[in-house]
């Protein structure tokens, strides 16, 4: 039996990690009656957001929460922001690609725009997040003599509101788009599946009834209107699948 | 530098539907071909496995396999008097990308165009009386008639389930009354329909209406192709549009094509392989092959004795701006014909909520639903309505994700206790009934380039200038009130009706039937390829995809590109090769 040199080792070894971290990466050439290409472990798993990296400073994750739990409060209907624990998943997607805006067209030069054309912000969202946080701490420090965090639960939802319907106005940065971001990422948070961080234990799929990413519902087509009982399952399992 | 490149038959610039379509065609007449992709390599078992393939974040609010915006985008502005900015990120419509193209995330409606709708111009004139100045409506070029057995092939490729309504002339009944007529069924039953098509279904009864089941690219059995490629029966699991089937069920270039052109030896395809331009013969007279760069930055020059533009019609346009093919439009002159009469589709809805009744929306699949033609086309008499065309209204029932889909009633919030209650409360009770509206050509709507922003490459981006037109307004006017009307009959406890109204916005998804751009046509003076796609400036180049459409239809454009790229293939197969040249003399 032969036995591999050091060399031969290291080139395996880089070659199988370079197909891991890029599989798309290079040009290839398909075909010429070679059938449908496959290897094993080339399977597109998630990756995106669901390491536990943070971008948020302690402080700036704090308001981030705090602003969560108005938008979806915990109450006597059932679970919000807070328990589906939707500041982890921001905090993930501002540490990744989406936070940096590497998918997104981010040349200039920077316009106004009108509203039917969308972001136009020079900021990437997690650069847009830091200076609309700055901003409004500075707000808040101004009309309250106070952070956003220790406001009461009434006079937050003031301040959103004044952010929603563009009463107030931010230096450098756009209040609205912020807000309108902030909403959307964390709706995202709230429903996505629990492996961004979000959706704790897939508590908001729970509190809807949405029975997650199963994937054959043909015995239950005929449901004539009736509910169909079925716990959430997702991406990870469900409770029980790991556990005797 | 450069790098030459042993010449080919035949080079099919990108891979989606209708480059899958011609390579099949021409490998099987013994051509070489060759297909270039921008894209990655994708296949089922790697890509779209129903381990994951279910994950909304991903595939739809991270755009896992969109175009990526950073790479090429365009610009966007409602009219010439506006600036365009780029649109950053993708909102209104989703471009798809690498192999397969948006045939990997479509939903699977599969319609044929109307016969009136291929003879828009002539057929509304003759009724109707001249159409007003600046409405730029053409006709295609090419019949229903002379499509007919393209549509019928393009469906036993997919295996598409429905129910006939005009067999070779004979009203079938429970099928589309208003349909041209077929020469066959389609090759599987309709799908099983949920609670909520059932009640559209007696609702539009009721008013006298012809509901039938929408034609589905989602499978109602087992099938097998007539190239011997297996689908499997639909799972009804609600990730069909914006994510990949993983369970063979979704007629898409993986599921009904590649598999066997892979197995041809005169087959190549090239991944991660973005063309640049098409290249010009010395003489001026043809195209002589296309400029691409790979991955690594190094750039190619491959030969070919026929090009084929098989991109996204937006890409399609671009490309012809780029190597300065063909003239480009000019909207204050309405001369030109490049980038000229681009269209979109309007849409509306009116959304049922329940009380009672439990709709389980997750429990669907992209083409499940229930569909009235009464509207559509020239299906109604539009006298004294200051409009043509039309729409199809339907009873989707496609999923529940829940970022996505979590409608609530008029006067609530759109966040705090309130919305998140309305939210819990109407989840799974909610239906909607949607207007499929035409879009008809305008003087003012077209694609040419940006003068300020550019792609990775350098290159200027596409720029596009629309707005909805006083015929699509009128339109959604008067079709949307039908909607809530029989909305209304559905026994739900409430109906919202969601108007268009305003200008096109870019931001929200409505959807991603981009057309025009390259439009076909009987006259080189106001298209750019003739009957049989093939370009009035190049014979050797030919154009595939909704970029042909003069103005688009009230209905998906799949089944309509499908049948278009048959055509156009067979044309090549049986005319251009015995002699090579012009199929039309302009």
């Amino acid at each position: 039996m032969h036995s591999l040199t050091r060399r031969h080792v290291m080139r395996l070894m880089l070659l199988g990690g370079t197909a891991l971290a890029v599989p798309h990466a290079f040009a290839k050439e398909f075909g010429r009656g070679a059938g449908v290409p496959w290897a094993p472990s080339r399977g597109e798993i998630p990756y995106y957001g669901t390491s536990s990296d943070r971008f948020f400073t302690p402080e700036e994750r704090e308001t981030v929460a705090a602003i969560c739990a108005r938008l979806i409060p915990s109450d006597e209907d059932g679970p919000g922001a807070t328990e589906a624990d939707v500041v982890t998943f921001i905090d993930r997607q501002m540490a990744g690609f989406y936070g940096r805006g590497q998918h997104w067209y981010m040349k200039g030069p920077y316009g106004q725009g009108t509203a039917t054309q969308g972001y136009q912000s020079e900021h990437p969202p997690a650069i847009l997040y830091r200076s609309a946080l700055a901003e409004l701490e500075t707000y808040c420090a101004s009309q309250h003599e106070a952070r956003f965090v220790d406001l009461s639960e009434d006079q937050q939802d003031t301040v959103l509101t004044g952010l929603d319907e563009e009463e107030i106005q931010f230096e450098g940065v756009s209040a609205k788009v912020f807000f309108d971001l902030l909403l959307k990422n964390a709706i995202e948070g709230f429903f996505a599946d629990p492996i961004y961080g979000g959706n704790r234990d897939m508590i908001a799929w729970r509190y809807v009834g949405f029975p997650g990413t199963r994937y054959d519902y043909r015995d239950f087509v005929n449901h004539h209107g009736k509910a169909i009982p079925l716990e959430p399952v997702s991406l990870m399992g469900r409770p029980g699948w790991d556990r005797p | 530098m450069t790098k030459q490149l042993p010449g080919v038959d035949i080079v099919l610039v990108g891979f989606g539907w209708t480059g899958a379509i011609y390579a099949e065609k021409l490998t099987a007449a013994g051509l070489n071909v060759l297909a270039l992709e921008r894209g990655p390599w994708r296949d089922t078992p790697n890509d779209f496995a129903t381990t994951f393939a279910q994950d909304e974040l991903r595939y739809y609010w991270r755009h896992g396999m969109f175009q990526e915006a950073s790479q090429a985008t365009l610009t966007f502005r409602n009219n010439s008097a506006q600036t365009a900015l780029p649109m950053r990120h993708w909102g209104s419509f989703l471009p798809g990308n690498g192999v397969g193209g948006a045939g990997v995330h479509w939903n699977g409606q599969t319609y044929r165009f109307l016969p009136s709708d291929f003879v828009a111009r002539t057929h509304n004139e003759e009724r109707y009386g001249p159409l007003p100045e600046h409405v730029t409506v053409q006709d295609y070029g090419v019949t229903y008639d002379e499509l007919e057995p393209h549509f019928d092939f393009f469906e036993k490729i997919c295996g598409i389930c429905g129910q006939a309504g005009n067999l070779n002339g004979e009203t079938v009944e429970g099928g589309n009354p208003f349909e041209g007529p077929r020469s066959d069924n389609y090759p599987n039953p309709p799908m099983q329909m949920t609670f909520s098509q059932d009640r559209f279904a007696s609702a539009a009864r009721e008013l006298g209406l012809n509901p039938f089941p929408v034609p589905s690219a989602n499978m109602s059995r087992a099938y097998v192709n007539p190239l011997g490629l297996q689908l499997a029966p639909c799972t009804y699991c609600g990730f069909c549009e914006k994510h990949g089937c993983g369970n063979y069920s979704k007629s898409s270039p993986q599921t009904t094509i590649i598999p066997v052109l892979m197995q041809r030896p005169n087959f190549a395809l090239r991944t991660n392989s973005e063309v640049l331009s098409v290249e010009k013969a010395a003489d001026g007279s043809r195209a002589s092959g296309v400029t691409y760069i790979d991955a690594n930055g190094d750039t190619f020059f491959q030969p070919a004795e026929v090009v084929v533009l098989c991109a996204y019609p937006l890409e399609n346009t671009r490309l012809l701006l780029l190597s300065q093919i063909g003239e480009p439009y000019d909207p204050q002159s309405g001369d030109g014909v490049v980038g000229k009469n681009y269209c979109y589709q309007v849409m509306s809805s009116a959304t049922v909520f329940y009380d009672e009744e439990f709709t389980n929306g997750f429990v669907g699949a992209g083409a499940l639903g229930m569909v009235i033609d009464d509207y559509n086309g020239d299906n109604f008499d539009h006298s004294g309505l200051g409009f043509i065309g039309g729409g199809y209204i339907a009873c989707h029932t496609t999923n529940a994700r829940p970022i996505e889909s979590h409608p609530v009633p008029d006067n609530v919030p759109s966040w705090g206790s309130r919305w998140k209650k309305a939210v819990r409360e109407n989840f799974l009770k909610t239906t909607s009934v949607g207007v499929h509206g035409a879009s008809m050509a305008h003087r003012s709507n077209y694609l040419d380039l940006d003068p300020t922003y550019t792609d990775t490459h350098g290159r200027p981006l596409l720029r596009m200038t629309y707005d909805f037109t006083l015929n699509d307004r009128r339109l959604t006017q008067h079709l949307t009130p039908i909607a809530q009307q029989i909305a209304n009959g559905m026994g739900g406890r409430e109906v919202k009706v969601n108007i268009r109204r305003g200008s096109y916005d870019s931001v929200p998804y409505q959807t991603t039937h981009n057309t025009g751009g390259t439009i076909m046509g009987a006259d080189p003076r106001t298209s750019v390829v003739n009957r049989y796609c093939q370009s009035w400036d190049f014979p050797n180049l030919f154009v595939a995809g909704a970029g042909l459409f003069p103005q688009n239809a009230g209905y998906n454009p799949t089944g309509t590109v499908g049948a278009l790229a048959y055509w156009s293939v067979d044309a090549i197969v049986n005319q251009y090769l015995r002699q090579p040249g012009p199929l039309v003399q302009p």
